[in-house]
């Protein structure tokens, strides 16, 4: 297993009023992203524990993407997987901000 | 930007339209209950996750497999536990097992909630062997603990990994059960007895032999399982509901009749050595079809043979 952590600085504040959300499931190349609204608005945290080695840089490269296409500000996201690749990644990373975005608890 | 996302469906239409098999145990709670009734216990943010797979260098899911909650079914409160067929299989682990233990307590406690139990599973996770196998045994008490209080535990059996090993011993311990054709149950899986007793015994490549001995159809033709449904998360809430309304008081004389089933059927069948000489047995016409009935023909056969464990469990 390896720990990552990444601090961005975000545009804007993400939508919503949603607390947190979860999507995704921890298995072979999946993944699941726990998303709380815990962080001033224009921070944003990933927390990362990945089953799959030395992959450090292709992470950095992700989630600087998705910050950039999301602006997810406020938000600390929490990131279990099992060896997912990047585009697994950054879909569930994408489909954790439209969950906190929608309305609901 | 957030890019563009597909409105989802209307809620009825996804219930109507999902399958249970392969959604998620979170979609298929969601869609079981009266839409936003949902309430989770030590929800995933608690991060109770598994305090032995780290050891082992495995991955933690926040949930540990497990969701548990209370909700309302048809109108009417009920507890869920669902287990999420992959990760670890669905296995129980000790986390994954206490939680599930506590909601059957405070089933027992309250004794007029019922409890839903949504299996996925392949039995005791083997990395947390000991903790594992007591969390089964726990369960198998607190399930007849709550059933003896008077409240109900139902068993929902449809998803990828089945219900095997400890879950199958649990699930023969509910007051009744629904499944699909998917939903295998058996304590050992079909690489297990190939391991232990040779190929000759059980061939685990041959999946219509694991299908027609395991699966849903043979399971509810032999009455271990109460309701048949198509592979529908609407299937299963309506399973669910009628057998809510289907479950008499449990006592002594229940577990005497369910004694006198299980002995009834060991001298029926006991010699069959296919799920088919069973279904030929129970006067089934082309028995050798049933593997290929479309839900609704198997459903009214089933109800035709009507071998169900009403007075009995």
């Amino acid at each position: 297993m390896e720990d990552l952590s990444f601090q961005h600085k975000a545009r804007g504040r993400a939508g919503g009023t949603r607390r947190s959300a979860i999507i995704g499931v921890v298995a072979s190349g999946n993944l699941e992203v726990l998303v709380e609204r815990v962080l001033p608005d224009a921070e944003c945290q990933l927390e990362i524990k990945t089953a799959a080695v030395g992959f450090g840089p292709v992470w950095d490269a992700v989630v600087a993407d998705f910050v950039e296409r999301y602006s997810p500000g406020g938000l600390k996201f929490s990131v279990n997987d099992g060896g997912a690749r990047p585009d697994t990644v950054s879909l569930r990373l994408a489909q954790a901000v439209r969950l906190i975005e929608e309305d609901g608890q | 930007m957030t890019a563009p996302f597909k409105q989802p469906l209307q809620s009825a239409e996804r219930v109507r339209t999902t399958s249970f098999y392969e959604a998620s145990a979170r979609t298929r709670v969601e869609l079981l209950l009266d839409a936003g009734s949902f309430v989770e216990f030590i929800g995933p943010e608690m991060r109770e996750v598994s305090p032995h797979l780290k050891i082992f260098d495995l991955p933690e899911q926040f949930d540990d497999g497990i969701v548990v909650g209370r909700g309302r079914l048809d109108g009417s409160p009920v507890f869920v536990a669902a287990q999420e067929g992959r990760f670890m299989g669905g296995a129980f682990g000790e986390v994954h097992g206490a939680k599930l233990i506590g909601l059957l307590r405070a089933a027992r406690d309250i004794t007029s909630i019922p409890v839903l139990i949504l299996f996925d599973t392949g039995g005791v996770r083997l990395q947390e062997a000991n903790a594992g196998e007591l969390a089964i045994a726990e369960i198998m008490r607190a399930v007849m603990e709550a059933r003896s209080a008077g409240a109900k535990v139902v068993g929902l059996i449809g998803g990828r990994s089945g219900c095997y090993g400890g879950g199958g011993l649990i699930a023969g311990c509910c007051s009744a059960l629904a499944v699909s054709e998917q939903g295998r149950i058996a304590v050992s899986g079909p690489e297990v007895i190939e391991t232990n007793r040779g190929v000759e015994e059980f061939d685990s490549r041959d999946r219509a032999l694991v299908w027609r001995t395991m699966g849903g159809k043979n399971r509810r033709l032999l009455g271990a399982a109460d309701v048949f449904t198509d592979d529908t998360v609407q299937g299963f809430r309506d399973a669910a509901v009628a057998l809510l309304g289907a479950i008499g008081p449990f006592g002594l004389d229940r577990l005497k009749a369910e004694q006198v089933r299980l002995a009834d059927r060991l001298r029926s069948f006991g010699t069959c050595a296919d799920a088919i000489d069973i279904w030929a047995a129970e006067g089934i016409a082309h028995a050798e079809q049933v593997p290929d009935l479309p839900a609704d023909q198997f459903i009214s056969l089933a109800n035709q043979i009507g071998r169900t464990s009403r007075d009995a469990r």
